[in-house]
């Protein structure tokens, strides 16, 4: 995870073409921008979902069974992705048919996320412990690594990344109608529990992708943070949508280049500048607001 | 607020008369069935094109359940009920409908526009292709401006809805439900927490859209009051019956009182507003509409 040891440990040189030349040579890296581009455009997409169904609890849960699903995939030796998708997919099943039983079920469906989440992190730390210390340690399950990322897995990434966006995108319109409006969309025929339901194993899938970059604890970074930046910045939502993919994208890219260049961990870079990103949207609103109640009080001032 | 002495109501019921001679809804002898117990039985209502009709009576008396079956989510346990000249459900792209009040908290950052547009095409799977069907988009784009326009909500639609007032919401969700032509708008309770300038004020718009765009309106209501001067009858339930007529005729002191089968009386207030005392308490016992189970209600003693 670290590149401190590197004895001839690269130096960001502003150049830009030459730096990229610098960290493409190596296929890991290139492997580490693939599977970023294909993470945080998922990601960004599916978490914007997440924010507006105000499901991060449930996106946070899935991320956690992300842990235990990595932990016995290394303990029973079977293939690393297959633990992540397995057990986050399962986790949203799990979810989908305990809660959300009535309308306004929000509380119920709170206290079944969290008793997964409790279950899934108490596994995933006997998983660790039967292993017996082999393991590089819990710290790169948890917050992410990026060194060791294959094509092969780059390509799984993708694979996943394709069928969960079609499936968003067969299920976009009336998904954000049953998020919005939930009553007037089941009236109007729109399936809301199925959706409820697609909609969580598609948050699997996409915290199973975003566990294998930033870690399990760091998945927020690209799902949460973005989309919620996008959603304080414009209230359209063709433009959010796009404009959280930039930020996911913009924020992962940006913390590989930092991680490539520095000695600390790439799950701190990715998230310190998505939450750069969140905070400055944050003033930029809370100007625009002063700016308005201004104008307003002039208006009112001059009719007066 | 003016309101007109119930002598003076309206009745349009010969103009209104259905051109086919069919009625937008028609009501005979049904009778509801939730959870084993009747709520109400026996019911006649005809309600013709371009009709306001209001639903009163005590809380719990079965109200909202009325509108349910209309949309047919609930079976009528006896009787026949037709909504235009069809079985409840099967003509519901005829049928808008506006839910018991929600309203759009403050981190809901969705324009009032989306909300319409959800109404016009949210139930459609896929995602428009760019660039095909241009011509359509303008109809769509044209069409949520109208309604809106129609509606009076121009000059707030593209904020934010959760910055909205609960009388601009609420005007909103009346375009949302209008966005498709529908012959028959049902409410339940859209007056309910809306201070009195906006009760009146969407009453108006209620009136105006009933009559000048011949959508037949039905509504569910626990005050007439508001609504007294627009109204083209009522069907007033209670005790598991209920009376459908115009005002003048339903709202009296011998009909409510042979209705409840207890001595009732109508007062009118010298401004004209009419009060309703001596009818019992609503069945302890009864369907709340806000979940699946029955709970304990509190019957409302005075005010229709």
């Amino acid at each position: 995870m670290l590149l401190a040891s590197d004895a001839t440990s690269p130096v960001f040189s502003w150049n830009l073409p030459a730096d990229f030349q610098d960290m493409w040579s190596y296929l890991y890296m290139v492997n580490a921008f693939r599977a970023g581009l294909v993470v945080s455009v998922v990601c960004a997409l599916v978490g914007w979902f997440m924010v507006l169904r105000r499901q991060t609890f449930a996106g946070h849960t899935l991320s956690v069974a992300a842990f235990p699903g990595a932990a016995l995939a290394t303990l029973a030796g079977f293939s690393l992705s297959l633990g992540y998708f397995g057990f986050c997919v399962a986790a949203a099943l799990v979810i989908a048919a305990l809660g959300r039983k009535g309308r306004d079920a929000g509380a119920e469906e709170s206290a079944v996320t969290g008793t997964v989440q409790a279950f899934a992190l108490a596994c995933g730390f006997l998983f660790i412990s039967l292993y017996k210390g082999l393991l590089e340690g819990p710290t790169a399950l948890l917050f992410g690594d990026f060194l060791g990322i294959t094509t092969g897995q780059v390509l799984l990434l993708a694979a996943v990344g394709m069928l969960v966006l079609a499936a968003l995108a067969v299920i976009g319109r009336p998904l954000f109608f049953a998020s919005v409006d939930p009553e007037v969309a089941a009236g109007r025929g729109v399936p809301v529990r199925l959706l409820s339901t697609l909609f969580l194993v598609l948050l699997g899938a996409a915290t199973a992708e975003a566990s294998q970059i930033t870690g399990t604890l760091l998945v927020f970074a690209l799902m949460v943070i973005p989309a919620a930046t996008a959603q304080r910045l414009t209230a359209r939502p063709a433009v959010s949508l796009a404009l959280s993919v930039l930020l996911a994208l913009g924020s992962c890219w940006a913390g590989l280049i930092a991680a490539y260049y520095q000695p600390y961990p790439l799950g701190f870079f990715v998230t310190g500048f998505a939450f750069a990103g969140y905070v400055l949207a944050h003033l930029l609103g809370w100007a625009r607001e002063v700016v308005d109640r201004s104008r307003s009080a002039v208006q009112i001032g001059g009719t007066a | 607020m003016t309101i007109h002495p119930t002598g003076e109501v309206r009745t349009n019921k010969d103009q209104a008369a259905p051109a086919g001679g069919e009625p937008v809804l028609s009501l005979r002898g049904a009778a509801v069935r939730v959870g084993g117990r009747t709520l109400w039985s026996g019911v006649d209502l005809t309600v013709g094109p371009g009709e306001f009709t209001a639903v009163l009576g005590p809380n719990g008396v079965g109200k909202s359940t009325l509108v349910k079956v209309l949309l047919g989510v609930l079976p009528p346990a006896a009787g026949e009920v037709r909504v235009l000249g069809g079985a409840p459900g099967a003509r519901n792209s005829a049928v808008g409908y506006l839910p018991q009040r929600r309203s759009f908290d403050a981190s809901v950052r969705v324009r009032g526009v989306d909300v319409v547009r959800l109404g016009l095409d949210g139930d459609l799977w896929g995602v428009p292709v760019p660039g095909l069907g241009r011509a359509k988009r303008r109809a769509a784009h044209e069409r949520v401006a109208e309604v809106i326009e129609l509606v009076g909500a121009s000059a707030y639609a593209h904020r934010p809805i959760g910055q909205c007032s609960g009388g601009e919401q609420q005007r909103l969700l009346i375009a949302q439900a209008l966005i498709r032509r529908p012959k028959v708008l049902l409410l339940d309770e859209p007056l309910d927490s809306l201070d009195l300038p906006n009760q009146s004020a969407i009453a108006a718009l209620l009136g105006q859209i009933c009559h000048q765009e011949s959508v037949a309106v039905v509504m569910v209501a626990h005050d007439v009051n508001p609504i007294l001067h627009h109204l083209d009858q009522v069907v007033y339930i209670a005790q598991g019956g209920a009376v459908a007529g115009t005002p003048a005729e339903v709202i009296t002191s011998d009909t409510l009182t042979r209705l409840y089968r207890t001595p009732v009386e109508v007062l009118r207030t010298s401004d004209g507003r009419l009060v309703v005392v001596g009818q019992p308490e609503a069945p302890a016992l009864h369907v709340d509409r806000h979940g699946d189970q029955g709970t304990r209600g509190t019957g409302r003693a005075a005010g229709l």
